[in-house]
């Protein structure tokens, strides 16, 4: 066990842990912070993507001793009131159908619009492509970020 | 406007406090995230709730809430099924919150989710509620003004009488309303009239879902609560045979580690009670990832299980004895029984005219074998259950599409009656069938029961896909007997699969041809199997529907004409009586998607598939187009035509349809579970290819057939053709017809061999 300062959604957290534990875990059963979800546990799948230091990351694969010192956002960080334009556009297409993978793809959609606001589809593919969703909503998604991208 | 009786769904108008006396009151402590807020409810929250009847309660204020019944799992029946309620009584969408109900079938009556039956089934039972409602508030209003009830109209929640220009909110007689008689009969609206019925309404959960609320039962959290880990057999065909729990048990924040049974030996199986391990290891501990790490340390020993036999109840209720044979098969192994089954006579299960004959004097015969793998659902929640058991009660909150078999499961294995047993309904990370079976609830509720303590139990992804229930693998054979002039004579499909034939006998073409024959076959195993969205039909449209495509080019016919002449033949003139589907809305979706996607203009480079299907009351035709990206496929468009009847939310039942089309071209093209000596050969995602975002379509369009007709489901029947849809286009860009899924990899077997 050991203590680590964490900087997640703007607050400093401290945490009594595993030094291996992975940051996912530590956000779902830590930090109470259940929006980044488990699907995987090898960053195949992308539901536990959150923002770390501007990028996209696969939370389930990175120990808490890598994320001392850097800025992580979750899903449950990204705006106040749910109305960070990806959500909004998520919302006016109706994405989500059992939502599960959704807080992943949403993350790593922001992620990527942060890095380039005007993507190419082939952009959205490579940024969007390690975040599975079994219902399918894949068009929807592609739909959605291009309406964030030009809000 | 039609009346109804509303006696027949007596059960649903039982108040709660009727009911109190009888079981466990909902005192299920909800998550936090899960309960309204004062601002999502446009009017705010009210002072009081009045309740009209179980899925009906009216504030003071006006505001309204509406149960949902059925299991949510992404099929967004927590949006549809409210929104008949609301239709029928007459309020306005945005003062609708809406709840999940927990399970209470004295209450609700049917509150399972599958076969894509959740709207057809409940139509009715739904408009009565709402209908019945709001002659409630009618009446209430009536005796209020002391005027006749049949001069008051509403509108969107106001009670209007005309002649005295007298107005009140619904909320304003809901105290009144709620102590009424129920009526007998109710007069339902005229579809004409609807008007939330057919408009898109945003998914009810959305917001919550945006902002990672808890809303699954993996982000369940309770005080107290331990989580638990499971171990399973390596194989199928395998049990425990002994473990030493020392090591595991000293990590740090581990409780207890034990083995468990999940049901007892002379268990009579439910239904729903499919089973592939009886006996497992439990770890069980604070957190999830100490958990992960003591299942690590683990020291099991497996040995190979000999035959037994359970058992097992069918669908509709008779119980029978069941196999489960011995031994640790392989996909090789299956290949080459399924081979050896096809060439034997099967069971005959449909026979129209003299096939036999036709055969015989056909001046050519086209043969063709279609073969599919297992397939592991892969729902994104793996599966998880949180169950709290003492000494005279269990509580429940789970993934679970079948509550009311698995309630009886529960009562048998803790020995508490079924009214001590609350199962309170998750939304589900997905289901496509496969939380159908409960087996996860009682594993939950075993281990809760032993170490004394709520948990929550997960699988790791490895345990949930390594677990069983999987699609069964298939295979058939179609054989056409045409004549000299090409002129199609006789029909022949024979086909089955581990451990269950693919062949609804009654469904087209059966029906379109004099002479028709269908056999079935089947070999026992022990790899489990279940529903998997659109059982058997996943399968048996891929066959179909690429054979009639190979069928019409043999014949020289365009592939939609063919089927329409076909279809015609079978409406005009049918051939036995037995036949389960309408030719002409068959018809009806055929022609939609030639129209809606220009076929017959060609475009270069674009290469398109067309396929149709019914199943699970609706229909349904798909046109695919792809290109080639030099030996890569890639999906551009696909244009699908549905008729499920009357559309409750057009926008999200589009959405549906988006993603079973997705799904379906995913499988197609990927999905497999292969087998070695019993042991899954692929275990997590990085073997398990699924299909991803530079996969999909980069179009999908889902148009309906407008009518009038009571709605049917949609989960399901857009997922079937898509398969067929696929492989008729590859051969339109490949020249290769496929008979093995999963395409991709025949297609790269082909080019590697070429
Ligand atoms: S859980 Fe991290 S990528 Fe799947
Ligand atoms: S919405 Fe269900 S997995 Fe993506």
């Amino acid at each position: 066990m050991a203590t680590f300062n964490l900087n997640i959604n703007g607050k400093t957290q401290i945490v009594d842990v595993d030094p291996n534990t992975p940051i996912l875990w530590v956000l779902r059963d830590h930090l109470d912070l259940v929006g980044t979800k488990y699907g995987c546990g090898i960053a195949q799948c992308g539901s536990c993507t959150v923002i770390m230091d501007g990028n996209a990351v696969r939370s389930c694969s990175i120990p808490v001793s890598a994320a001392e010192g850097t800025k992580i956002t979750t899903i449950e960080g990204l705006s106040e009131k749910g109305d960070h334009p990806v959500q909004k556009a998520w919302m006016e297409h109706d994405v989500p159908q059992c939502g599960y993978c959704q807080a992943g793809q949403i993350m790593s959609a922001v992620a990527l619009l942060d890095n380039n606001p005007n993507p190419s589809d082939t952009d959205i593919d490579n940024a969007m492509n390690g975040n599975i969703c079994r219902c399918g909503t894949y068009v929807r998604i592609k739909k959605a970020i291009k309406t964030a991208a030009n809000s | 406007m039609s009346i109804v009786k509303t006696k027949l769904d007596r059960r649903s108008f039982l108040k709660a406090s009727a009911l109190a006396g009888g079981g466990m009151m909902l005192s299920f402590s909800w998550l936090a995230g899960c309960k309204p807020s004062p601002k999502e409810v446009a009017l705010g929250l009210p002072d009081e709730w009045f309740e009209m009847n179980a899925f009906i309660k009216i504030g003071e204020n006006g505001a309204v809430t509406l149960f949902n019944p059925n299991p949510e799992f992404g099929q967004n029946v927590k949006t549809s099924m409210p929104m008949i309620l609301a239709e029928e009584l007459d309020v306005d969408w945005k003062n609708v919150w809406v709840e999940q109900a927990d399970f209470y079938p004295e209450r609700y009556g049917r509150q399972f989710t599958g076969g894509s039956q959740s709207i057809r089934q409940g139509w009715q039972p739904l408009r009565t509620a709402g209908a019945t409602a709001r002659a409630m508030l009618v009446a209430a209003a009536a005796q209020s003004w002391n005027v006749p009830a049949n001069e008051i109209t509403t509108e969107s929640g106001v009670l209007i009488h005309q002649a005295s220009g007298k107005k009140a909110g619904y909320g304003e007689m809901a105290s009144l309303a709620a102590t009424l008689p129920v009526p007998e009969e109710v007069e339902l609206k005229d579809k004409k009239d609807f008007k939330i019925i057919g408009t898109s309404k945003k998914n009810v959960e959305v917001n919550k879902i945006l902002t990672g609320k808890p809303l699954f039962t993996i982000d369940y959290k309770k005080e107290g609560m331990l989580v638990a880990m499971i171990e399973h057999a390596p194989a199928f065909g395998m049990r425990l045979k002994s473990f030493d729990a020392a090591e595991a048990k000293s990590m740090p924040g581990i409780k207890d580690v034990f083995s468990f049974k999940v049901h007892q030996d002379d268990y009579e199986h439910n239904f729903f009670d499919t089973t592939t391990h009886y006996e497992m290891i439990a770890v069980v501990g604070n957190t999830t990832w100490e958990v992960m790490q003591a299942k690590k340390k683990l020291k099991a020993e497996w040995e190979v299980a000999p035959e037994r036999s359970i058992m097992q109840s069918g669908f509709g209720g008779n119980a029978s004895k069941v196999k489960i044979p011995a031994g640790l098969e392989s996909s090789e192994g299956h290949r080459a029984r399924m081979e050896e089954f096809s060439k034997k006579p099967g069971n005959i299960l449909r026979r129209d005219g003299d096939p036999e004959a036709a055969f015989k004097k056909a001046a050519k015969i086209l043969e063709r074998t279609y073969n599919a793998p297992y397939l592991a659902h892969n729902c994104m929640e793996p599966v998880t259950c949180y169950a709290h058991v003492t000494a005279d009660q269990a509580e429940l909150y789970g993934p679970i599409q079948a509550p009311e078999v698995i309630s009886n499961t529960l009562s048998a294995r803790l020995g508490l009656p079924k009214e001590k047993i609350q199962i309170n309904l998750a939304r589900m990370g997905g289901g496509f069938g496969q939380r159908a079976y409960g087996h996860h609830l009682v594993e939950a509720a075993v281990i809760s029961k032993q170490v004394g303590a709520p948990i929550k139990m997960v699988y790791s992804r490895e345990d949930d896909m390594t677990y069983g229930i999987y699609r069964p693998t298939y295979t058939a054979t179609y054989r056409a007997a045409l004549d000299e002039n090409n002129k199609l004579l006789a029909l022949h499909v024979k086909a089955g699969g581990i451990p269950e034939t693919p062949i609804a006998p009654n469904r087209f073409p059966a029906g379109a041809l004099d002479n028709y024959l269908a056999e079935g076959w089947a070999i026992e195993s022990n790899i489990t199997i279940g529903a998997f969205r659109a059982p058997r039909s996943n399968f048996i449209a891929s066959a179909e529907q690429s054979f009639l495509d190979e069928l019409a080019e043999e014949m020289d016919k365009d592939p939609i004409d063919f089927r329409l002449e076909l279809l015609e033949r079978a409406k005009t003139n049918p051939v036995g009586s037995n036949n389960d589907y309408d030719a002409e809305r068959y018809a009806g979706v055929l022609k939609l998607v030639k129209e809606k996607s220009n076929w017959g203009q060609s475009e270069p480079g674009i290469h398109r598939g067309v396929s149709a299907y019914f199943c699970h009351n609706s229909y349904v035709a798909e046109v695919l187009d792809l290109r080639l990206e030099g030996n890569k496929p890639v999906v551009e468009n696909v244009v699908a035509a549905v008729d499920c009847g009357i559309v409750i939310n057009p926008d999200a039942a589009a959405n549906m349809g988006e993603g079973a089309i997705v799904d379906g071209i995913g499988n197609a093209f990927f999905g497999e579970l292969p087998f070695k000596d019993g042991v899954p050969q692929k275990n997590n995602f990085h073997q398990y290819r699924m299909i991803r975002m530079a996969e999909a379509p980069k179009k999908v369009e889902v148009h309906f057939v407008k009518n009038d007709i009571d709605p049917t489901g949609l989960g399901e029947p857009l997922f079937p053709p898509i398969f067929a849809a696929v492989s008729n286009a590859l051969y339109q860009a490949t020249g290769r017809r496929l008979y093995n899924q999963p395409f991709m990899k025949e297609l790269e077997s082909e080019i590697t061999r070429m």
